[in-house]
């Protein structure tokens, strides 16, 4: 298999990339938008559902009207979006059928219909099935007309449409779908309609799906729908900025995708959607909150920690037994648990100036006793609060002690100092260092 | 679209096919996995793709082989996303569909620029080609789908646990994670085979509909199994049917297919439809007309002990046993409309609960003994209600209401010996009807 490159940003190239990044950007943004709402309201698959969905209303629309417009195509689109999500609800609620099961049932069966209507009815029409699936991208975007000087592709006068519905109803109604989403049982008791808002998101999407599957085809819908949404869940917290970076990971998903396609002479839709997946997969491991990999780092980081901090302490405790015992590397390594994890703990004490190898033994210097006798302080002013106000036996105070000594800040613990009666010595009559 | 001849063979195949995906589907859906088999078929895509690209032909072994790997690629992808990420399961599901398809459509884009390449259409895989059937794909089913049903059968009380009661099966010690995981690859074997037979659509359709159509007949895992393949197998046959003009014509159906031809594929679907309609209304048990049926007797009879209740609180005061009431009366005392009380009343009539003489009805024998039995187990709950609940007297009627209908008789003799036992009863009254806690309206 050899791929014969066209590189994107040639002089015979750049005006087709800017149009197809045009269009799909804009089609990218309104499924963002929409998506979100579904993947925060775990119905993802509703996209997947809808997008099949509404070839039959599609084909009933063009039966009536005889022509492909826009309008009876929106119509038929809502319409066939709204009879999914009833018949879905309806299954669920009156069948006791599973919704992901009634949602497969219904979408599976609107889908046959629409075919069933297409090849029977209207199989000389320009809507091809596998179009519907594939999508045309970049003949829409080669279809353009002039505009002020610029080249505009047709295909924006059916989706910018839609993007500006999309953000009109999410702005108006920005309330609504934020409490819906995120607490149904208090919009209800608040008198927000939860069922009517629903309806409203589900023929949003039937609609947005109408719009874009010309251009990206219907399972490419899908994944504008929910990749975006879902990279932008791992990356931030909260409603509004989730909107925006997912807009913005569909702009960028729609740039880096079209580029590659052209560049690779393969589909841009298709191109885009394996982008979409590598941004998402990239999240998933590199998101500063919530990746895989963060979240590793942050444990590996947590644990050296623990690891140093437990070899200070041990030292500083060896001094206080015997002022003249020295451990050596070894037995300090062994003590800690060993392995090369406490080697590497050792190493970078010893970079920090905490403690010096010298030939009788391992010592600490003046800054990892100082950093030492905190730790160990923390430890026993924990287990004489153990002792004194939780009334735990004098055996049972050393493990929790241990384990918590790591993360009490400095603060916590002169106030832990402050509420305990003022004794120099803990539980175990040892000192607790000043 | 096919020769007679062809139909028969292409219609067992379907149906094999149909019975198949029905009865392992039937787990995907208990398991609530449903959409599973929607992301295995759309998942396949890139693995047919990359078979074809390496092997260089259309060998249905090796495309199949493709499939296969690229479908439990994506189940583990699934599974892993929602095990380590904050992503939910469903939209891990989509996740992996569209992003598997989009590198499928790619790769396919890729295979059609290829010279070699122009055999291989999406259409085929999207409908796939049911008529170009051939007898070793009959075989090819046939022992999948026995294979299927032998090692359902080998581990079937495990996984009946695992449908059912998932935390049990995991606390039993079993893997469920590998369980699952051995039932998603069948799902994806079964998938693998029918999608070059069927298509993608007709594969999500065929794991799911006859599973959720099952589910109406019976509460039992064998039957539901056994019922889920047969509807497949019906929906199976049946559509290739219908698809068939020369069969479709004899039956009246001819518009159907017309000369475009419409694929069977979506015909299957809509039979399976059909089938799941009809099982939603018509099912013995569970089927909605029955369930309504249920309901509007349970309705009627507790209009009827709400009648009798009436008529007999209204005649309680009377010296006779029996006395006659006036119709109007009892209008007032039920808050009913006027049309409702005629009609319950020649209901009750009917039943010989009841004596009518022109305006007037009176109990008869039967009817008396049933209205005390009710008026007795109302008013020893509403006793119950007041004295151990410390319900105040005016408001225990209400829940007296709900209760007097399916209060067993043994709770009621209970119920009457510990309010007599607790001197709240006179002793001589068992079996008698207790005086009301409170005033009865007029």
């Amino acid at each position: 298999m050899f791929l014969a490159l066209t590189n994107p940003f040639g002089p015979d190239m750049l005006p087709l990339l800017l149009q197809v990044v045009l269009l799909a950007s804009l089609v990218n943004v309104s499924c963002a938008l929409v998506g979100s709402f579904l993947v925060l309201r775990r119905m993802s698959m509703m996209g997947d559902a809808l997008s099949h969905a509404v070839l039959p209303g599609l084909v009933i629309a063009f039966l009536f009207s005889g022509s492909l417009g826009v309008v009876p195509m929106f119509l038929g689109a809502i319409a066939a979006g709204i009879a999914t999500t009833f018949l879905t609800q309806a299954l669920h609620q009156y069948g006791h059928v599973s919704t992901d099961a009634s949602m497969g049932v219904v979408f599976t069966s609107f889908f046959a219909v629409g075919v069933v209507l297409l090849k029977r009815y209207a199989s000389n029409v320009h809507l091809d099935v596998s179009c519907v699936y594939e999508g045309s991208l970049l003949w829409l975007a080669m279809d353009t007309e002039t505009v002020a000087g610029l080249e505009i592709p047709r295909q924006v006068a059916v989706v910018l449409p839609v993007l500006l519905i999309n953000l009109a109803v999410m702005t108006l109604l920005w309330k609504e779908f934020k409490l819906t989403t995120f607490d149904a049982a208090l919009a209800t008791s608040m008198g927000f309609s939860a069922p009517v808002i629903h309806y409203l998101l589900m023929a949003l999407v039937a609609m947005t799906a109408v719009a874009s599957f010309r251009s990206v085809g219907s399972i490419l819908v899908v994944a504008m729908l929910i990749v975006p949404p879902a990279s932008a869940q791992l990356l931030v917290h909260r409603l509004g900025p989730l909107l925006a970076v997912a807009c913005a990971i569909g702009v960028f998903v729609a740039a880096a995708g079209a580029t590659l396609a052209i560049w690779l002479n393969v589909e841009p839709p298709g191109m885009m959607a394996v982008v979409a997946g590598v941004v998402y997969g990239l999240t998933v491991l590199f998101s500063p909150t919530s990746g895989l990999l963060s979240r590793a780092l942050f444990h590996r980081r947590t644990a050296s920690r623990i690891l140093r901090e437990d070899l200070l302490a041990m030292l500083y405790r060896v001094h206080e037994h015997d002022a003249d015992q020295r451990l050596s590397l070894h037995e300090a390594i062994d003590a800690v648990g060993g392995g090369a994890a406490a080697r590497r703990a050792f190493r970078s004490l010893r970079r920090q100036g905490d403690l010096r190898q010298t030939v009788e033994g391992l010592a600490l210097t003046d800054q990892g006793r100082a950093t030492a006798s905190q730790l160990v302080r923390t430890h026993r002013l924990w287990e004489t609060y153990l002792v004194e106000e939780l009334g735990l036996a004098l055996d049972h105070v050393h493990e929790p002690a241990h384990r918590i000594e790591h993360f009490i800040d400095e603060e916590i613990r002169e106030q832990l100092a402050k509420s305990l009666p003022q004794s120099a010595e803990d539980p175990h009559g040892r000192d607790i260092p000043e | 679209m096919f020769g007679p001849s062809v139909v028969w063979k292409v219609m067992l195949g379907a149906a094999l096919l149909g019975a198949a995906s029905g009865f392992i589907g039937t787990f995907a859906v208990l398991r609530r996995r449903a959409l599973v088999g929607d992301m295995l078929a759309h998942a396949a895509l890139p693995g047919i793709c990359l078979a074809f690209l390496l092997v260089g032909s259309r060998e249905l072994f090796s495309l199949s082989l493709g499939a296969l790997a690229t479908g439990l690629l994506g189940v583990v992808c699934v599974a892993a996303i929602a095990r380590w990420t904050r992503t939910s399961q469903d939209a891990a599901i989509g996740i992996v569909l569209s992003t598997f398809f989009g590198a499928g459509i790619v790769l396919l884009t890729v295979i059609q620029s290829n010279p070699t390449g122009h055999q291989a259409g999406i259409d085929t895989y999207l409908f796939g080609e049911i008529a170009s059937l051939q007898s070793r794909d009959l075989g090819t089913i046939g022992i999948t789908a026995l294979t299927v049903l032998f090692l359902v059968l080998l581990g079937f009380k495990e996984l009946q646990v695992l449908s059912f009661d998932p935390e049990f099966a995991a606390a039993q010690g079993w893997p469920t994670f590998w369980l699952d995981l051995a039932v998603m690859t069948m799902v994806a074997v079964v998938t693998t085979i029918g999608l070059p037979i069927c298509g993608v659509i007709l594969m999500a359709a065929m794991l799911i509909t006859p599973a959720v159509a099952a589910r109406f007949w019976t509460n039992r895992l064998e039957h539901l199994l056994a019922i889920a393949a047969l509807i497949g197998a019906l929906a199976g046959a049946g559509g290739c049917l219908l698809a068939a003009p020369q069969l479709t014509a004899t039956i009246g159906l001819g518009w159907l297919s017309s000369s475009h031809g419409v694929p069977p594929g979506p015909l299957i679907v809509l039979a399976g439809t059909a089938l799941l309609m009809v099982s939603m209304f018509f099912a013995p048990e569970r089927g909605l007309v029955a369930r309504a049926w249920r309901e509007r007797k349970l309705r009627a009879r507790i209009a009827q002990d709400h009648l009798l209740r009436a008529l007999y609180e209204l005649g309680e005061k009377e010296p006779e046993a029996r006395p006659w009431i006036d119709q109007h009366r009892l209008m007032h005392h039920g808050h009913w409309t006027p049309s409702t009380v005629p009609f319950r009343l020649s209901q009750a009539d009917r039943k010989g609960l009841l004596e009518h003489q022109s305006n007037r009805v009176r109990f008869t024998d039967r009817g008396r003994a049933l209205a005390a039995k009710l008026v007795r187990t109302h008013r020893l709950w509403e006793l119950y209600m007041v004295e151990d609940w410390r319900r105040s007297p005016e408001l225990v009627d209400r829940s007296a209401d709900a209760v007097e209908h399916s209060l067993p008789e043994e709770v009621v003799e209970r119920l009457e010996a510990l309010l007599q036992s607790e001197g709240r009863l006179p002793a001589t009254s068992l079996g008698e009807v207790p005086e009301s806690p409170h005033p009865i309206e007029p």
